[in-house]
């Protein structure tokens, strides 16, 4: 790449990606508020009333429990969400097409849009984090690995919503996953509940679910606790999976899947 | 003349098994003014589609000021600003960000496209509207957007697909002459249409596709030159029971009190109005049909 290539490729990226910003700023009551009012309530009923019943779970007072679940819960369906119905959006008022007609390559358009859905991803999980010491106070494990896992897991989710953004032909078609699909895999993916405390068969049943390995690893991140899931496993499996997805992105871009016709 | 775009053997299927391109060639020149002239459904926008990398491609070349859009794509798009038939816009963002936005993705450095943004809008008339949310404008200034928007990366060659399709008159004069002006300045033009005075009136050199195919590709002059008859209609006081016989002139029948005469380069119609004379038929009403190129052109699609 030759120098004004290079500072061709740095304008366009750094103008998709404020358009990015600017629509989660210009919507935050739709971009943010919603995942912080939810994770509010989440705290107020399992942590406080229905917790004080549960009392401990793996050693840790319920609502320091469920903290890193909730959190992570907010970084995937964010995430997810953002960049799935953004580029969805774009391709339906055919505004997609200016950045297509431009020279615009490929891995910019791709990682303008993740990188907008990892930043709605962080901020909401800076938030509920501050909403959560509210309730109770936790002094962070290991930041690297809580903020390791929490940049892989955005940019997982940024892009699986990307792939169902750019496949997509109607509005449905992107409302469909979160609903049916990465919700339920959040709530039985150890959000509430260590999966070390399932009986044995439903262990080996949730180890199908990707969901657990991202919060199992964020909660050791957090709290340092530990249940069956190896860290440094899930993060080398974490990342080959970003790597694969970017690189299916980028084939399916280029192959204008989705866009062209 | 350098070659501003050249189209060789372009082939199109769409994924639903329709040829919508069959061995497509064209050269514009620099500096041209050139139209893609065809009824609905010929294959200008597919053809303005693939130059403008919005649709793949089953086969063929295309080469924009010497780039190949394959081996070179950054640099062929560079060469290009599109309007589009449809709006392509976000209908939520400003008029400036949309512009601003586009600048970027070519990448226009800030200081330049604000001096551009502000040029454009200024010279078609949105400078006012430019804090305007985009679905807030009327269709005529969406299209003027849209024209900006293809400008901000000051392109040598400018498609317009369409441009001034349901447009009032004004507002066509007006595009008319601001892209006259453009191509006067040194910007390569080339517009689709299927209203053929704006083809006559605007271009230099025209292409006439349909079904897929160019069926004919020349200069307007020349065009125009090939085709030498005009068809006038004349209104009589008299009933037209039957059909006047004009020696010379092929006549046809064309309602209760008028007929239709078919009169060549260098027939004159005084010659047409004494026979008329004789035959003491009052000429109430004449009328020429048309321009001479929809004729023509509705002879030319006829047969293919
Ligand atoms: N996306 C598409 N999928 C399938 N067929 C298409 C598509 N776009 C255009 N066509 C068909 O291709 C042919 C050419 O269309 P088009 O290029 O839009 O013509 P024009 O712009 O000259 O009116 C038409 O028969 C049209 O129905
Ligand atoms: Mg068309």
């Amino acid at each position: 790449m030759n120098t004004i290539f290079k500072r061709f490729v740095w304008i366009a990226f750094y103008t998709l990606l404020s358009k990015e910003l600017k629509r989660i700023i210009r919507i935050w009551p739709q971009t943010i508020l919603p995942s912080v009012i939810t994770s509010s309530l989440y705290f107020i009923i399992f942590g406080n009333i229905i917790g004080k019943r549960i009392g401990s779970m793996g050693g840790f007072d319920y609502t320091m429990f469920v903290i890193p679940g909730l959190v992570m819960m907010s970084v995937i369906t964010n995430s997810y969400v953002n960049v799935a119905s953004s580029f969805f959006g774009s391709k339906f008022c055919g505004s997609i097409e200016e950045v297509l007609v431009a020279p615009v390559p490929e891995w910019v358009l791709l990682l303008s849009y993740v990188m907008g859905g990892v930043i709605r991803g962080m901020i909401v999980a800076t938030l509920v984090m501050l909403v959560s010491m509210v309730f109770t106070s936790i002094t962070v494990y290991s930041w690297s690995i809580t903020v390791m896992v929490m940049l892989i897991t955005a940019f997982i989710f940024s892009m699986t919503g990307f792939l169902n953004g750019l496949l997509a032909s109607k509005f449905d078609d992107v409302n469909i996953i979160p609903t049916f699909i990465l919700t339920p895999l959040s709530y039985l993916g150890g959000v509430f509940y260590s999966i070390s405390a399932l009986p044995p068969f439903w262990q080996k049943i949730s180890y199908f679910n990707p969901v657990i390995y991202e919060i199992s690893a964020f909660r050791f991140g957090i709290l340092g606790y530990k249940d069956s899931i190896d860290i440094i496993y899930t993060l080398t499996v974490m990342i080959i999976i970003a790597v694969l997805l970017f690189v299916l992105c980028i084939k399916l871009l280029k192959l204008g899947k989705g866009l062209k016709t | 003349m350098a070659h501003m775009l050249t189209v060789n053997n372009l082939n199109k299927t769409y994924s639903n098994g329709i040829k919508a391109l069959k061995g497509i060639d064209l050269t514009v020149k620099e500096g041209d003014f050139f139209a893609l002239l065809g009824p609905n459904g010929a294959g200008k926008s597919t053809t303005i589609g693939i130059i403008s990398s919005l649709v793949n491609k089953t086969s063929g070349k295309v080469t924009i000021n010497g780039f190949d859009l394959d081996n070179n794509v950054y640099e062929a798009k560079r060469q290009i600003g599109i309007v589009p038939q449809e709006f392509n816009f976000n209908p939520f963002e400003t008029v400036l960000d949309i512009l601003m936005n586009q600048a970027g993705y070519y990448g226009v450095v800030m200081r330049q496209r604000r001096l551009l943004c502000e040029k454009y809008l200024k010279a078609l008339g949105l400078w006012e509207k430019r804090n305007g949310i985009a679905k807030d404008l009327s269709g005529g200034m969406k299209r003027r957007m849209m024209i900006i928007r293809a400008l901000v990366h000051q392109p040598p060659l400018l498609i317009l697909d369409e441009p001034t399709a349901g447009v009032d008159t004004e507002l066509r004069y007006f595009l008319w002459d601001f892209l006259r002006t453009m191509n006067r300045e040194g910007t390569t033009i080339i517009l689709t249409t299927h209203y053929l005075e704006e083809a006559e009136k605007m271009c230099r050199n025209i292409a006439i596709i349909d079904h897929g195919k160019i069926i004919q590709n020349t200069s307007m002059q020349n065009l125009l030159q090939q085709h030498n008859t005009e068809r006038f209609f004349i209104d009589i006081q008299e009933k037209t029971e039957t059909i006047p016989t004009l020696p010379g002139y092929k006549v046809s029948y064309a309602g209760s009190h008028s007929f239709e005469v078919k009169v060549s380069k260098g027939q004159s119609l005084n010659e047409l109005f004494l026979h008329l004379e004789k035959q003491k038929l009052h000429v109430t009403g004449l009328r020429s049909e048309g321009n001479r190129l929809e004729e023509l052109f509705l002879d030319m699609t006829a047969k293919h």
